[in-house]
Order: C-alpha cells, then sequence, then structure tokens
C-alpha cells in the first residue's frame, strides 16, 4: 500500500507537469497554424485543466492510500504535510480556475505547486508513528483546513507574479525588476536544493562530525551534503572525505544548526550557479524573458484574480490555522494558546492578510502593490513552513 | 445634530457632513467633475469626516483612521515576529536562570534580548497596550462607519440622479430600443439572477446580497468579544491552572473543586510503539529513539458524600471510573483534569529485616511507606524498631546536619532506634541508601536493607477556563463575519429612463468581475447595451 501510494504521487508529479506544459502552449501558441485565437486558448485550456483535476485526482490517491497504509491522516511530518500543502494549492488553483478561467494562472500556479511538492520529497518520508499529542481528530481538521487556506491563499502569490512580470518595467533596471529577480533567484534556489540533495542522496553520501555542545556534551551530527561548513570545533568520524572547508560561527551552537546552514549555503550557491546558467542563455533578466509571454493579459483580471484569493483563502486561513488549531491545542496541551513559535506565526499571517484586506480598501494599493504584498504573504507562509519547523524549535517543530 | 443638515432637491433631508444625497444619489459637494463617485460608504456623513475640532473628535478621528488600524496590526505582527528570535522564558529549562541563560546560549543578541525584556514579550505592558489599542480602533472605526451607512443604504430610492448614474463605474446607455419591453426583459433576467427588483416610475432598482456589507462590522465585534474574553481571564475565579501529581494508588482533592472531588490514580500508563512495528520500523530506525504512544492514568472519579467532618477523612462515592490520556482530558463541571506529565517508578515503600551483625539471624520484617512512616514498628518477640527521625529527601546542611530538601521521597534516609531484648533502651542507626551509620557507637544490631517498592507518579493538570464560551463565541461571531462579507457581495443595478434612452449603472462593493458577468446575461436577455467599466487607471485605485 505504501509503494502504490507513493507511485500515485510520481504520477500525480507528472500529470501536473504535462498540465503545466498544455497550460504553456494556450498561451504561447496562439498563433500556430493560424488558427482562431479564442478557440486555441479555450481548446487547450480546458485540457490544461483536465490535466490538473486529473494529477489531483492521481495525488488524492496516494493521499488516501497512504493515510489506508499509516493508519492516520497523512499530515503529520515535514514531508506529508507539505505535499499536502502542494494539494491544497492545485485545488485552490482549480477552484480559481473555474471562476476565471485564465490559463496564464496554471502557467504560473501548477509550476509553484509541483516545486513545493518537489521540496517535500526531499524530506524523509517513510510513515512515523504519531505521539499522543498528534493522535486527536482535531489535528486532522486543524491540519487539512490550514492547508487549504494556505494554499488558497498561495494563489494570490501566483497571481501576484504574473501581475509583476507584466507590469514591472524591464526596459530599466529599477528596485521592482531587482527584486523581482530576487524573486526567480530563490525559485531556482529551491530547484537547486532539491537537485542536489536528491543528487546526493542517490550517490549515498554521508559523512558524520564530532563536535561538544556549549554544556560540553559530545554530540555527532550527519551530513548528507559535502561539508562546506562543519561544527564549531567538530572532527571527522567516518563516511565520505571531504571538507569541511571552514567551521560554522562559534555562535551557532544548535544540535543541526551547522549542518542546516551547510544546507543553506548549498541552495544559495546552487541557486546561483542556476541563475546564472539562465541569464547566460536569455541574456536578459528572467523578469523581462518572461514579459511577451503575459502581454495579453488582463492586469486588472489578474490583480482581481489575487484578491478573490486572498478574500477566499483568508476566512478558511482563520478557521483552520486559528480557530482549529485553538480548540486542538485547549484538549492536547491544556491552553487554547501559548506564544509556540508555530502559533505565533500563523498569527503573523493571518494579521498579515488583514492587514493586506484593509489595505485594498485604501487608495493606491491595488495593482503593482498589491502584487508585491501578495509576494511577501507567500514569503510568511513559507518562513512558517520552513524556518519555523526547520529552524525555531517548538512544540510544532518536525525535525 | 447642532450643525445645519443639507437638503437635496429631490427632497431628502441629509444628515450634516453628507457627501452623496442618501435618497437619489445627487452629489452633493457640486464640483462638475466627470470623475466617478467615491462610493464608500455611500458617501454617507461619517463623525470622523465632520467633525474635526475637539480633542475627542481628534481621538476619535485618530482611531478611526483604517491607516492608524493597519498601523496598530502591523506593529503587532512585528513585535510578535521578535518574540520568535529566541524563545520565550516560559519556554526555556525550568532549572535554568533566564539572567544567565540568554547570554549563555545565544551571546550578546541573547543578552540584549533579555535586557530589553523580549523573554517575556507577550505579557509585556507595551504589547497588551497594543492589544487594547487594537480593540479601541476596532470599535470606534465601526461606529464611525456602520450607523451612516446604514441609514444611506436604507434610505436609498430607485431613481436616481443623472449624475449619480454618469458617475458610476459601470455605465452605459442605450437607445432606438423599445423601452417598455426591454425594462421587461431585463427585469426578468434580473430577477432570474436573484436579485431584488423595486420599481418607482418605470425606473428600477435591483439589488442583492446588501447583508454582506455588514459582514466586516459583524467580524469586528467577534474580534471585541474575543479580546474581551482573553481580558476576562485576568478575573478571579474565572481561570485555574493547577499542577497536581498523583501516584498510583494515591487519591487527592481535585484542586478547584472546594473538596467535592477527589481522584485517584489507580495506575498510570506508559506505553511505547513497538520497534519491530512493520509498518513504522523504517521511520524509527532513521530517528533512533523510542517513540511513545500512549500516556495514559487510570483514573477514578468520587464525589463527596455529605458534609465532611474535620478532622475525618471524607466519605467517597464512586462516580466513575477514567482513562485519562493526552488529548481526552476528564471533565468534571467546567473542569478539565488533563495528563501533561509522569514520573516513572519513583521510591514509594523501603522494607528492611532487623539483623543481629554476629549471627545474622533476622528478628522480622517492616515494610515503611515513604510518605507516611510509622513511628513504631513492632517485630515479634519483643523486637521492635522506632523511626526517630526521618528525611525523605535527605541532604546535609551547611551545619552537616542531615536535613531534607523536600518532602518527595528522592533520597528517604532514617534514624532508626532498634530495640532488642539485650537492648531494652536501644540502638540507633542511621539509615539511607548504601548507607549504614552508628553515631552512638557500634551495634549488635542491623537494619538490613531488602527492597524498595516504586510507583509511577502522573502529572495532571487541574484547568477551568469560564471565558472559553465567550472566546468560542467571539471566534463564531468572527468567521460569521468574514464569511458574510467574502463570500457574498453587494449588487446593484440602476436602470433609468431618460428621454428616449434607457441608462443603467452598477455598482458592487467588490468582485466587479462577477457583475459584470452577470450584465453581460441581463444585457443579452433584453437587448440594452452592456454598460461600459469607465474606471480608467487612476481610479480603479480609489
Ligand atoms: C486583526 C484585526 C482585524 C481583522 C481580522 C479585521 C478584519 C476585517 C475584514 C475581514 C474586513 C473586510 C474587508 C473586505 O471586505 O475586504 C474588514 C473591514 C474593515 N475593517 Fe477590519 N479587521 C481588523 C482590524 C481593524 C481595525 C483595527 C480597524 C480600524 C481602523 C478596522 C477597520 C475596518 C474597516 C473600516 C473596514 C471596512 C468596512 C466596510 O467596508 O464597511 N479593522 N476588517
Amino acid at each position: 500500500m505504501a509503494q502504490l501510494s507513493s507511485n500515485l504521487l510520481y504520477i500525480a508529479f507528472f500529470i501536473y507537469f504535462a498540465g503545466t506544459i498544455v497550460f504553456a502552449i494556450s498561451v504561447l501558441g496562439k498563433k500556430w497554424r493560424k488558427r482562431d485565437e479564442e478557440t486555441h486558448e479555450k481548446r487547450w485550456g480546458r485540457i490544461g485543466f483536465g490535466l490538473s483535476l486529473i494529477g489531483f485526482l492521481f495525488q488524492l490517491g496516494y493521499f488516501f492510500t497512504r493515510w489506508n497504509a499509516a493508519g492516520h491522516v497523512p499530515v503529520s511530518n515535514m514531508f506529508e504535510f507539505t505535499t499536502f500543502f502542494g494539494m491544497m494549492m492545485v485545488f485552490a488553483f482549480l477552484i480559481i480556475y473555474l471562476i476565471y478561467k485564465t490559463n496564464i494562472l496554471g502557467v504560473v500556479a501548477m509550476p509553484v505547486a509541483m516545486l513545493v511538492i518537489a521540496y517535500a520529497s526531499v524530506f524523509p518520508s517513510e510513515i512515523e508513528p504519531l505521539i499522543p499529542a498528534l493522535q486527536s481528530n482535531w489535528l486532522k481538521i486543524h491540519v487539512t483546513t490550514a492547508a487549504l487556506g494556505e494554499g488558497i491563499l498561495a494563489i494570490s502569490f501566483a497571481a501576484g507574479l504574473i501581475y509583476l512580470l507584466k507590469e514591472v518595467n524591464q526596459s530599466t533596471s529599477s528596485k521592482n525588476t531587482f527584486w523581482l529577480e530576487f524573486v526567480m533567484y530563490v525559485i531556482l534556489a529551491t530547484i537547486a536544493f532539491v537537485i542536489i540533495s536528491m543528487s546526493f542522496k542517490a550517490a549515498g553520501f554521508e559523512s558524520t562530525y564530532q563536535f561538544s555542545d556549549p554544556n560540553g556534551q559530545e554530540l555527532t551530527v550527519t551530513y548528507t551534503l559535502p561539508a562546506i561548513v562543519g561544527p564549531d570545533g567538530g572532527e571527522y568520524v567516518s563516511g565520505s572525505e571531504f571538507g569541511p572547508l571552514f567551521d560554522a560561527p562559534s555562535w551557532m551552537r544548535g544540535e543541526n544548526a551547522a549542518r542546516k546552514l551547510n544546507t543553506l549555503i548549498w541552495s544559495a550557491l546552487g541557486g546561483l550557479v542556476l541563475y546564472g546558467l539562465v541569464r547566460l542563455i536569455l541574456r536578459k533578466r528572467i523578469g523581462a524573458f518572461f514579459q511577451p509571454m503575459v502581454k495579453n493579459v488582463n492586469s486588472d483580471l489578474v490583480d482581481e484574480i489575487g484578491y478573490r484569493s486572498v478574500a477566499i483563502g483568508f476566512p478558511v486561513f482563520t478557521l483552520g490555522a486559528l480557530i482549529f488549531a485553538m480548540i486542538w491545542a485547549q484538549a492536547a496541551w491544556t491552553r487554547f494558546w501559548g506564544w509556540d513559535p508555530k502559533e505565533v506565526w500563523a498569527l503573523i499571517t493571518w494579521l498579515f492578510y488583514a492587514a493586506y484586506l484593509h489595505l485594498r480598501l485604501s487608495r493606491g494599493w491595488h495593482g503593482k502593490k498589491s502584487a508585491w504584498l501578495a509576494v511577501i504573504g507567500f514569503v510568511i507562509i513559507m518562513l512558517n513552513l520552513v524556518v519555523v519547523n526547520l529552524v525555531i524549535s517548538g512544540l510544532h517543530s518536525y525535525a | 445634530m447642532d450643525k445645519k443638515q443639507i437638503s437635496c432637491e429631490c427632497g431628502h433631508v441629509n444628515p450634516y457632513g453628507t457627501q452623496i444625497c442618501e435618497s437619489c444619489g445627487k452629489p452633493l459637494h457640486e464640483d462638475d467633475s466627470k470623475k466617478l463617485l467615491n462610493m464608500r460608504y455611500e458617501g454617507s456623513a461619517r463623525r470622523s469626516q465632520t467633525y474635526k475640532k475637539t480633542p475627542i473628535d481628534k481621538v476619535w478621528n485618530f482611531f478611526s483612521s483604517v491607516k492608524v488600524g493597519i498601523w496598530i496590526i502591523i506593529l503587532l505582527l512585528v513585535a510578535s515576529a521578535i518574540g520568535t528570535i529566541f524563545p520565550q522564558e516560559m519556554y526555556i529549562p525550568p532549572q535554568a536562570d533566564p539572567t544567565e541563560y540568554y547570554k549563555e546560549q545565544y551571546g550578546f543578541l541573547g543578552q540584549l534580548y533579555y535586557q530589553l525584556g523580549f523573554h517575556n514579550l507577550y505579557g509585556s505592558w507595551w504589547f497588551m497596550l497594543l492589544i487594547a489599542a487594537l480593540g479601541l480602533s476596532l470599535i470606534i472605526a465601526s461606529l464611525d462607519r456602520f450607523v451612516p451607512l446604514y441609514r444611506s443604504l436604507k434610505k436609498q430610492r430607485v431613481t436616481r440622479h443623472e449624475s449619480f448614474m454618469k458617475r458610476q463605474r459601470i455605465f452605459g446607455v442605450t437607445s432606438g430600443v423599445n423601452e417598455d419591453k426591454a425594462i421587461d426583459k431585463a427585469k426578468e433576467a434580473i430577477k432570474k439572477k436573484g436579485y431584488n427588483v423595486r420599481e418607482e416610475d418605470g425606473n428600477l432598482l435591483a439589488e442583492k446580497n446588501r447583508f454582506s456589507r455588514w459582514g466586516p462590522y459583524v467580524n469586528h465585534v467577534g474580534l471585541i468579544i474575543f479580546l474581551i474574553g482573553g481580558m476576562l481571564r485576568f478575573f478571579p475565579g474565572m481561570y485555574l491552572d493547577e499542577v497536581m501529581w498523583l501516584r498510583e494508588g494515591q487519591t487527592e482533592a481535585i484542586p478547584g473543586t472546594e473538596g467535592s472531588y477527589y481522584l485517584k490514580n489507580e495506575d498510570f500508563i506508559l506505553e511505547m510503539y513497538d520497534e519491530n512495528d512493520e509498518q513504522f520500523k523504517e521511520a524509527m530506525e532513521r530517528v533512533n529513539k523510542v517513540i511513545p504512544k500512549n500516556y495514559q492514568t487510570d483514573a477514578v472519579l468520587y464525589k463527596q458524600k455529605g458534609e465532611r467532618v474535620a478532622g475525618q477523612d471524607p466519605e467517597l462515592e464512586k462516580v466513575k471510573k477514567y482513562p485519562i490520556q493526552v488529548n481526552k482530558p476528564l471533565k468534571i463541571d467546567g473542569l478539565g483534569v488533563y495528563q501533561v506529565d509522569y514520573k516513572l517508578n519513583e521510591l514509594q515503600a523501603m522494607t528492611f529485616k532487623l539483623e543481629n551483625k554476629d549471627s545474622g539471624k533476622t528478628f522480622g520484617e517492616m515494610t515503611v511507606d515513604l510518605y507516611n512512616p510509622k513511628e513504631v514498628y513492632e517485630l515479634k518477640d519483643g523486637y521492635r524498631v522506632e523511626v526517630m527521625n526521618y528525611f525523605p529527601d535527605f541532604e546535609f546542611n551547611d551545619k552537616d546536619e542531615p536535613t531534607t530538601k523536600s518532602k518527595i521521597p528522592n533520597n528517604p534516609a532514617f534514624i532508626f532506634k532498634m530495640f532488642s531484648p539485650e537492648h531494652p533502651d536501644g540502638e540507633v542507626a542511621f539509615v539511607a541508601i548504601r548507607q549504614n551509620l552508628e553515631p552512638l557507637g557500634e551495634n549488635e544490631y542491623k537494619m538490613s536493607f531488602q527492597n524498595v517498592e516504586t510507583k509511577d507518579v502522573s502529572g495532571l493538570v487541574v484547568k477551568k477556563d469560564n471565558t472559553l464560551w465567550i472566546l468560542a463565541f467571539g471566534g463564531a461571531i468572527f468567521m460569521i463575519g468574514v464569511v458574510m462579507g467574502m463570500y457574498w457581495n453587494h449588487r446593484r443595478i440602476w436602470i433609468r429612463r431618460m428621454d428616449n434612452e434607457i441608462w443603467m449603472a452598477g455598482h458592487a462593493n467588490k468582485n466587479w468581475h462577477g457583475l459584470k458577468r452577470e450584465l453581460q446575461t441581463i444585457t443579452e436577455a433584453s437587448g440594452l447595451n452592456m454598460p461600459e467599466d469607465q474606471a480608467d487607471e487612476d481610479e480603479k485605485k480609489s
């Protein structure tokens, strides 16, 4: 069952990929064979939607077979939750697509969802048992609703990105072009992270270092990427011999701090290499490369899609990430709210989107500014997923 | 209202400060502008836009401003984020001293964090003040807008002033059609879309989902209720949070019930996942730790019967057996008993034998309950042992005298007096774990240690939170409000005959896309021209 489940996930991933290509064709290939543009768009859009839907059904298959195999809802570790989040993004896209029928949204939203799923696959995917605090029906309800809310909110990021690709003036360089390129770079760095992690995993790379923590306790840490940065005062114990080229600063004292820094450096460098390569091939900003593809996009409509996703996602997020979370926390930890980092970041996300909604009430915050806000909102969601889970440890910490 | 009211040419009398006539929609500040009307709050007279003189006006206007509201939200957001940089005081190890801890663990930045008081950020006065400002802003901003908005939506008339129509974002003119027929068809199509249609002199006002305009106010009320609920917890009697350690076999009064309920711990159960479990094997090998599966206290709840007589044990009546697990607290009269902690194998009793050191012969066995030792233990044949002194958590103090650190038998020690036929006055022995001292000279007898009995201890938390209902109520109202405001939107379509033309205007408080799609169907069905979206770049942003 577990095997079937992971196969279904692979299939879903490839169907998403096919769906993305089809959406791209629907947008780019309008001039092909001199066909009528509108029918072309409609037809390929429908195929793209159908593929995304089928992919989604396959991923649902993954979800329920894994549920069956594990005996609990598969949303309880980094791999499971992140995969589910990607699935909810696809689901949110399908809903928004039904309302607005804009193919370009598929070209951006689907790859973002795929990237999220690819990122998930770097984490250990074995089925884990549930500790007592997680054994609750409210867990299912809370986590799934919260992920759905975040998935819908993430669509506003896709819409915001499209808006910026179209509206940012690429003829001169500006703050806007810089930050847009930075967003592209972060996306590439994530891709680099996935590729590097997968490659070294496939190659079976592993090396172990020993070091002592501030309390004088001897610890060992196992690197799965070659050590550019080793733990402060660490010594090589076993495994592949490479580096470390230098030691982590002495204030990074956490058990895994140096290893995480190492991963970050690999991703950042990998991202730079990828970005450099892409720039070399394109010979212009990535934003400038994409701009012609979105030139026919109706900016107002995209702006509205972004706002609408927040409007739809905000109540769902409130319900899932705050209200249901409080109900669960009351049962599991005796208090509905405890200022645990993960809780606080859910609150921050909520406050941020509340601010977004209020800003939309005032003059001058539609369009570009709004699109940037949507980008920041997504960054906050990802921070909560990545940094808070992996770096700031709290009750919710997965790794 | 002491200021002068404004009479519109349509005859309606508007409150001072009104921008657009509540009834016919004529712009009251005639500036001959062709610009689109600002339809937010229907151009009604808001206190904050009208009165700006007295200090009260100034405070009112400050807190009713959305800009200020947004700033408060942003400040709360940033403050909350700062609080997650290093752990809050409540999450550092309980034995750690915060004055040292932050510096030791996080260096200079940690020390700074501590000195700025960020280690207890969410309880700081300024954080509370921010929350209070949020509450105040919510109340004032809502009052400022709700009443005028309510008035203008209530008083609106069907036939609208020309310039009101023209200056709507969605506006179109149709001429050269059979007016009666076209309007009739339009009316039918509009009704199909679920609009309420009002008619006046052959003109139409179609409106739907007006209730969604109240969404923000409803959700703000929900938030205010929630904040009030949060405040109430600081009032005595609303909130109780007590730790209760209960040994296996022990029965204790439940704190917060005034002794009317007792709880017995029959057994504490700790279960771990089986390392060889097919399903979880791989994951458990990777983390290389045993993973807990269940923490459970098999508890029995008792109720006290009748009045308690001082000095006597209470008479208890069993209410129910209940396995308290994480996520499954025991609920009694608004009180919850939660499984939160445990200690395994705590010392409970020690068993000794009285032994003649030379012959090795023993004279009876005694078991000392470490929580409740007897004064004298009678053994057979006239042998007996007196407990002269008992130190449950033994240590030597500064003066090298034996004392006890606590009442918990972590390190029990005794001074025994052993009576035997040979020593009717008794011999004194100091007995602790792996220690046997004879402070008053050599003895003939000794206490020989046999074994210990251990028990598990459950760490339970007794919680009462009478504010939960209010919080749940506030939360529910909030949700209803957001859903009202977000999943529905207020749409209006005005159709007016002007000479030989039909004018059509539309307004939506959000989701113009949806309104336009409906208009598409309506105009197709009626032969009217599809109105245009007049918003240009500049005005769409209003
Ligand atoms: C965290 C706190 C808050 C939350 C979650 C919240 C939530 C909301 C939501 C969901 C809306 C509807 C927005 C829309 O329809 O696009 C709204 C509208 C509004 N909020 Fe808030 N709000 C908060 C705080 C405030 C504060 C502090 C103010 C004070 C200025 C304020 C003033 C308003 C106003 C004036 C509206 C528009 C009302 C209308 O359109 O009739 N809000 N709020």
